[in-house]
Order: C-alpha cells, then structure tokens, then sequence
C-alpha cells in the first residue's frame, strides 16, 4: 500500500501544475481563517463576521466545511488530469508492463484520493479548532467537540466527489473534456430536477428522488449553513418567515455518498480491465 | 531446457478483424527470437497480450511455466512496445527511480544501465527535452532496470536516424552477449539476421513458420558460377541431377541445389570436364528472400 502511495507520490510531485495546484488548495483551506478579518465599518453600520457567531463551536463545524467543500474543484482538476494524462502519455500502458497490475493501478489512484480527502478533513478540522478556540463564545470541551458528524461528511463528500472524478479521468481520457464532463452532469441534474417538479412530483418527492444523485447526494450531505445563524433567524422572525430545516447530517445521506464511491471506482477498474491499450 | 512463455492457440479479434489467429509458440531461456511480420500482421498485438495490455479473445499463454501471475511475471521482463513511454515531465532520474518502485527492485542499478545506454551525462534533463533516440536508449535502460530474464523489443530501432539504429542494434548485441533471451519483433530483416537464432513468422494473424532460422527453407543453397563459355556450363549443369532451377542474369549463373554438395567438389567436377570457372561462390538464402518466399500469397 506504501508503494503504491509512494509510485503516485512521485508521478504527483514531479508535476509543476499539480504542485502549484495542490499547494494553492491547502492554502486556501488555511485561508478560511481570513474570513474573520472581515470587518465593516461604516459609520453607525458596525459589523464583524467574527463576532455575529459563525466561528462557535459547534456551528463552526457546520459553516466550515460547507464553506472550504468549495475550493475541492482545486484537487479535481488535479485529480482528473492525474488520470487522463496516464492516458495521453500512454503511460499506463507502461506500468502495466512494468508490472503494475491494473487493480494495482486503479487502487493506487483511489489511495492518493482517499489521502486527499483525509489530509483536507484533517485540515478543516485544526484550523477550525483554532479559529474557533479564538473567536467561540463557548469553549467548554464538550461543546466543542459536539457535532462532529459534520467534519466525517466532509472526508466522505470529498471521497464521493474525488472518486467521481477520477472515474470521469478514466471514461473521457482527456483532462479538459472530462471537467466539461462533470459540468455538463451538474447541468443534466439540475434540468432533471426542474422536469420531474414540473410533470412528475412534488417537492419533497423530487427532492427525495435527487437525493439519490451523484452530485445531488453529495451536495445534501452538508446543508447550507446561513440560515441557521442566529442573526439570520433574528430577521426571518421579524418578516414574518419562519425557517425549518433539519440541517443535521443523515445517515442514508453519507450511505448514498459511499454507494456511489464504490460504484465509481468499480466502474473505473472495470472500464481498465475491458479496454486494450 | 527452461521455458520462459508459452502461448497457446493465442486468438484476437477486434471487431471482424482477426489480429491474431490460433498463434501457438514457446520461448525458451538463452535464445534470440525475431517475431517477424509484414506491417499489420499481428506482433505488437501478440506482444500487447503476453504483456497484459491487451485483452485475448481467445487461448492462453503462460510465463515461467505458469508458476506466478502475468504481472508479478512482468516484472521478471524487460520490454519496451512501440514508442518510449514516459513522464514527460520527469528526468531520466525520476522516472527510472518510479520504474523501479513498480518493480519492486532498488534504486542502485539506475547508474550503472544508464551508463551502458550513454545516457548518464543527461540524466538530470527533463524526459521532453529528449531526442527520439535518447528516448529509445532510455526505455532500454528501464527495461534493463531489473535484470530481466527475458528482454521484449518492438520496433525498437523505429524512426531512429543510421547512427540511432547503430547504438541501438550494439546494446541489444551486448545484451545477448550476456545470456539474456531476448524475443525482438520486426520487419527489418537484416536486423533479425544479425541477433537472432530463431524466429515466428507471422502472416494476418498467423504463424507461417516458428523455429531455428538455420531450417526455416529446407535448401541446400546455390552456387554463383561465371565462366568464358556460359552456354556450355548451363548445358552441363542442366544435365546433372544435383540441380535444380538455373537461371542466367548479368553474366551470372544461378544454380539452385536438390542436394548437398561443396564447392569443392563441383568445382573438381566442372575442372574435370574441362571447364575454367572465373568466380564460384556457394550462398545460402538470405533471411529476406526466404521471408519473401515463406510470406508471398501462395
């Protein structure tokens, strides 16, 4: 398993432009932390981001990882080029003659996702703890380290998102078309959440039906977490709107996601294994 | 004798082309084989099945006598198909050091095959900046990464300029030289000729011929002869049953044998009867005519 690692390692680090990727991405993740330095400060408008609440725990593990799952698209483009330039390289041919098996191959590709996924959670999760040791109203240990299940969502969201990937790197072979890919896919599902609304169901159906897909399912695993802020609720009450939503993350949310994981990267080792080279 | 491959009844399709077609042949270690072949008649999709890059359709084939599985027997091999595939980003360095983690070797031979290819001043230059037979050089280092017990060439002097064939063909001679088996697929005879002790040769998809390239034609050979009176020679060899075809170009007279027999004797023969020959020389077929031979449309 190390010497899989350590064969991608090397394809990875030689590469200036998933280097410069890979480095950009880990310091945006850091660079949440700006957010608490945004302060206006306009006349009798006062108003600091650090100080409406987002960074208490345990909110901050809500508004955290829902905010950096965003800079993922980084590690993607990083993650499908690692695989589709194996292609127009032809070295995959290569190192299955140099005896790399193709369940080798593939496993080594979902390793160095897994790895990402789990190096960006681990991220998350100490300069959320750092941030929020800074500006939370509350520290006790075991506010702090309540709702959890939203930094697991996360390693698993990314898990879901870099497996897709890498499997589009594998279907399309070619780095900017399989982006493309996964643009057009997110298009495809919004048009088909608009048609079953329209002609088939209501909105919870619709919803629940979405929910099964790929980037759907991901998407739902952490709900957006705006209107949970207590300011937010403060004026909802005040136009008279009242919001309920259950923004706990769901177990069969994070069992779809794993589902379509496996599916992913079997799909990616069965497309290997009936393709000549 | 040890066998290091053995395919059996080896069949590939794509689509309603058959690549390869009921191809049955072993390897055995010590020896130099040439899979020889028109353009499009199959070796490199033999070589890409017996190199796990290509799926049969039918038929099997096994490494080692069938002992480990296809890829832990690939890294008992050497081969380099087609072009020289590379990080392109990468240094000779780099990219040889991934080599050997996929391997599974260590690091410490990198120097020593990249001074046998000539490639050691430039082992720090990105794989791009690399000429085509540099590139070339450098696939044969990495396929010499392990020691190989059996070294797989396709093309390998492909594209390459007369000085780039040259350094090429000495590197393989010098690794024959060692005892390693080296299996080389090509259609440039005379490169065959040079390395190899025995050949495959292939047609569409199948085997016309496997075996030592001595016995590929039974023939005896002929002889060259010239001499001031051409009419009478031809008169006398036509009369003797050791001949077969004669023929007459340029002067020369080809007299093609049914049976052995040394200069030397026909010469005393031909003295005998009175006849002075000015050139007498006794060939065997080239391996290219008897390609031609074997591969024409009969």
């Amino acid at each position: 398993m190390v010497r899989l690692l350590q064969i991608e390692f090397i394809k990875l680090w030689n590469n200036r432009a998933s280097k410069i990727l890979i480095i950009s991405y880990f310091t945006l993740l850091t660079s949440i932390a700006l957010i608490a330095a945004i302060k206006f400060d306009i006349g009798p408008i006062k108003f600091h981001l650090a100080e409406i609440g987002i960074f208490n725990f345990p909110y901050i593990w809500h508004f955290n990882t829902f905010v950096t799952a965003f800079f993922k698209l980084f590690l993607a483009i990083v993650i499908v080029s690692m695989m589709a330039n194996e292609y127009s390289n032809k070295t995959i041919k290569q190192n299955l003659i140099d005896g790399l098996s193709k369940k080798e191959f593939i496993l080594s590709k979902f390793l160095t996702v897994v790895s990402f996924a789990l190096i960006s959670t681990l991220f998350v999760f100490v300069v959320s703890l750092i941030l929020g040791s800074i500006y939370s109203d509350y520290d006790e240990l075991s506010i702090v380290f309540s709702d959890l299940e939203f930094v697991a969502a996360f390693f698993v969201k990314l898990l879901g998102f870099f497996s897709f990937c890498l499997f589009l790197g594998i279907l399309v072979k070619r780095s900017a078309f399989s982006l493309g890919f996964l643009v057009i896919w997110q298009i495809v599902e919004g048009i088909t959440t608009g048609l079953l609304r329209w002609k088939l169901f209501d909105k919870d159906t619709t919803e629940m039906v979405m929910g099964f897909f790929p980037l759907q399912s991901m998407y739902n695993l952490i709900k957006e977490p705006i209107t949970r802020l207590e300011a937010v609720q403060t004026v909802a009450d005040q136009v008279g709107e009242e919001i309920i939503l259950d923004y706990q993350v769901q177990w069969h949310e994070i069992l779809i996601v794993l589902g379509w994981t496996a599916i992913f990267i079997y799909l990616s080792y069965a497309l290997l294994k009936k393709r000549d080279l | 004798m040890e066998t290091i491959l053995t395919v059996n009844h080896l069949t590939k399709k794509f689509g309603y082309l058959t690549a390869v077609k009921d191809l049955s042949f072993t390897i055995e270690k010590g020896n130099v084989y040439g899979i020889l072949g028109p353009n499009g008649s199959g070796k490199s999709t033999t070589l890409g099945i017996i190199l796990n890059v290509v799926n049969r359709t039918s038929g099997d084939f096994n490494w080692f006598e069938g002992n480990t599985s296809t890829h832990e027997a690939l890294k008992k091999v050497g081969a380099i198909i087609e072009r020289p595939n590379f990080y392109p980003y990468m240094t000779a360095i780099q990219n040889l050091k991934l080599v050997c983690k996929i391997k599974e070797v260590p690091a410490t031979k990198i120097e020593e095959k990249l001074q046998l290819v000539g490639l050691w001043e430039r082992k720090d230059s990105k794989f791009k900046t690399y000429s085509l037979g540099m590139k070339q050089r450098l696939a044969i280092a990495s396929a010499l990464l392990n020691d190989p017990e059996i070294l797989i060439l396709d093309e390998p002097t492909n594209g390459l300029d007369p000085q780039g064939i040259h350094q090429i063909r000495e590197i393989i001679k010098k690794i024959a030289g060692q005892g390693t088996t080296i299996l080389l697929a090509s259609h440039l005879l005379d490169e065959v000729e040079k390395v190899c002790s025995h050949v495959v040769i292939l047609r569409k998809g199948e085997k016309l011929y496997s075996g030592p390239v001595d016995s590929m034609l039974a023939s005896h050979g002929f002889f060259e002869l010239r001499t001031t009176d051409m009419e009478k020679l031809e008169a006398l060899l036509e009369k003797n049953a050791s001949f077969g075809k004669i023929s007459r170009e340029n002067g020369t007279l080809t007299a093609f044998l049914k049976e052995e027999m040394n200069a030397e004797e026909l010469n005393k023969m031909l003295f005998e009867k009175g006849m002075v020959l000015s050139h007498l020389v006794k060939r065997k077929e080239s391996l290219e005519e008897q390609f031609l031979a074997l591969t024409k449309n009969n």
